[in-house]
């Protein structure tokens, strides 16, 4: 049996089909989760590929320890060889913890499916997306987060059963005392679509382009680190070698020069689209798409030209 | 306060990745290595803070080879109290963070820091295994970290946002951009570095969970399509089209 662990605290997400759809390619998937998520919402990951899911209403998701106790339970409830994770911060806190309490190997960063015949390993990123790694796993039982959008979501069936688990999650070891979470937009992390920004700019009175492409398009709005660090932005729209590393289908940069350490967050994305008025700028040779011009001049032709897309479809 | 911050060995951010030995070892010619970033600037540091208001001791760890006493020196000169070494590479995030477990269990600390992530492996694997060694709390992706007694306060990153949460000692915290600021070591401190203990430690007997059998690097993209700024039309159409992405 799969065991998939999915977050439903908000619904459920994009990446939550991803990683049933994963492991509905390995074997029999039973999915796992903590919180409050309603039956009807739950019930549609069998579409994906789940057979059953199995939620603990007690649990928090954002305790570690209880989590880590609740998938634990359920990977021996169903005889679980695999269990899969979305590579998310969820699955960063909890599925190390798993992987010592079962002494189950982990492959954080998956990309791809694994290849089982012979040994039992899987193609992860590493250098911060500069080169592919395969890992194999020694043990029995296997562990794998799987990067966002690694896969397409598939329904290939329909409404499953949802059952009440007790994961048994004794004490929470962390007290939360406030979560803030901005409405209305889109992690940056799940988002498909990004645009992003960076000094090109010249000034944070600047970014209204920047987010009018973005809402036409229904993307996430991202920058290069010094605009996070002098405060432009806010520090989780930070991309690179030492913030997010996200995998958009299309990441559009504007005045971004293209230093390697940004581009090691952004490079796993499928398409990119470099604006900058600078032909040297390292950017270009990284980029799909192309646009030697201002970004005070191309962002809004570009908005409209999407609009006049949109309004045509 | 007595604090143990995890300490990797990473190559320059600048760095061109490449592979020998039929593309199964990484490639160290030519490579510069340096303190893993996030060890250095955010763990590290925030530790010393730590230590500057309330007192306490700073002592680094790393599981490694004497090839990484040069790394382990430059945390020195920024102001660590003194190193451990275990004596053994470092095969997976397993291995390392057990040996670190049970270095952390008999010498009793209060808090101990990793870095968000080594940007060699991107694992952010071992932090939470040491924890769970050690079935104490942990924190992950911390941006801020107070202490005060027994209870420290501190802020993460979650799927979108941020958390405040609250934790008693011991915990574990892997440690990520806004904790600190990168402190560049002077003179006196390296001088002082010199001397400072650094204790080369026997491993335990541990099994790797996995290894690495091989690597690649990504094909090389083809030539940028370049299109006139005047007409974003044409771009709306290629992203429509050829690329397929709206
Ligand atoms: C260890 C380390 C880690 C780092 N981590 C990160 C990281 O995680 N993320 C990150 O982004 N950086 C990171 N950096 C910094 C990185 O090296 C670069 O300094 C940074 O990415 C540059 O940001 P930028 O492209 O916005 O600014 P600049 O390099 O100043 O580039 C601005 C660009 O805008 C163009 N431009 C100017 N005017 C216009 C206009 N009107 N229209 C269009 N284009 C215009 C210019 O030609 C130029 O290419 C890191 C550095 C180090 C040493
Ligand atoms: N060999 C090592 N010795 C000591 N600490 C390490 C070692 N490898 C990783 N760490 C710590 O664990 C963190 C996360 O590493 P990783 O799980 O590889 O992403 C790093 O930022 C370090 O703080």
């Amino acid at each position: 049996m799969i065991l998939v662990y999915v977050n439903s605290d908000h619904g459920i997400g994009k990446s939550a089909m991803e990683v049933v759809t994963y492991g509905k390619k390995l074997g029999d998937v039973a999915v796992v989760t903590a919180g409050n998520a309603t039956d009807a919402d739950l019930a549609m990951l069998g579409q994906y590929g789940a057979s059953k899911v199995m939620v603990d209403h007690n649990a928090k998701a954002d305790d570690a320890q209880q989590l880590t106790r609740l998938i634990a339970n359920a990977a021996s409830a169903v005889d679980a060889k695999i269990i899969i994770f979305s590579h998310d911060l969820i699955a960063k806190s909890v599925a190390p913890r798993l992987s010592v309490k079962l002494k189950a190997g982990l492959i954080s960063g998956a990309i791809a499916l694994p290849e089982t015949n012979g040994d039992f390993t899987c193609k992860v990123n590493v250098f911060s997306g500069k080169a592919f790694g395969k890992v194999k796993v020694n043990t029995d039982v296997k562990i794998i987060s799987l990067l966002a959008n690694s896969i397409q979501p598939e329904i290939t069936g329909a409404n499953c059963a949802v059952e009440n688990f007790d994961g048994q999650v004794g004490d929470v070891g962390i007290k939360v005392l406030e979560t803030k979470i901005p409405e209305g937009e889109i992690p940056l992390t799940e988002a498909e679509l990004v645009v992003s920004a960076g000094r090109g700019l010249k000034g944070p009175e600047n970014w209204g382009m920047v987010e009018d492409l973005a809402k036409t398009l229904g993307a996430a709005t991202a920058c290069s680190r010094p605009v996070a660090d002098i405060g432009w932005r806010p520090h989780h729209e930070h991309v690179g070698q030492t913030g997010f590393a996200i995998r958009p289908n299309l990441y559009i940069a504007a005045g971004i020069s293209g230093a390697i350490q940004h581009l090691a967050g952004v490079n796993g994305s499928k398409v990119i689209v470099v604006i900058n008025t600078d032909p040297e700028a390292p950017f270009f040779k990284a980029a799909d798409y192309g646009v030697l011009g201002d970004a005070f001049e191309v962002l809004p032709r570009l908005n409209e030209a999407l609009k006049k897309f949109k309004a045509a479809q | 306060m007595k604090i143990l911050v995890c300490i990797s060995k990473a190559p320059d951010t600048t760095s061109k990745i490449a592979f020998s030995a039929g593309n199964t070892q990484f490639d160290e010619n030519g490579v510069q290595f340096i303190v893993n970033p996030y060890d250095e600037w955010y763990a590290l540091v925030r530790a010393l803070e730590l230590k500057e208001a309330g007192g306490g001791n700073v002592t680094i760890i790393t599981v490694g080879l004497a090839t990484d006493d040069a790394i382990i020196r430059k945390a020195l000169a920024i102001g660590a109290d003194d190193a451990v070494r275990i004596d053994a590479e470092a095969t997976d995030a397993y291995y390392t963070a057990m040996q670190i477990a049970n270095y952390a269990k008999a010498n009793s600390f209060d808090i101990v820091l990793t870095g968000k992530e080594t940007i060699n492996y991107n694992g952010s694997q071992v932090a939470g295994m040491i924890a769970e060694a050690m079935e104490i709390p942990f924190v992950s992706l911390a941006t801020k970290l107070d202490v005060s007694g027994n209870t420290a306060t501190l802020e993460r990153e979650v799927t979108g946002g941020v958390q405040e949460v609250q934790v008693n000692t011991p915990f574990v915290a892997s440690c990520a951009k806004g904790m600190a600021e990168q402190r560049i070591p002077n003179m006196r401190g390296i001088m002082a570095a010199r001397t400072k203990p650094l204790n080369v430690v026997a491993p335990a007997a541990i099994d790797s969970l996995t290894s690495f059998v091989s690597y690649e690097t990504p094909n090389a993209k083809s030539a940028v399509k370049m299109i006139d700024p005047e007409n974003m039309d044409e771009l709306v159409a290629l992203l429509h089209n050829e690329a397929k992405v709206i």
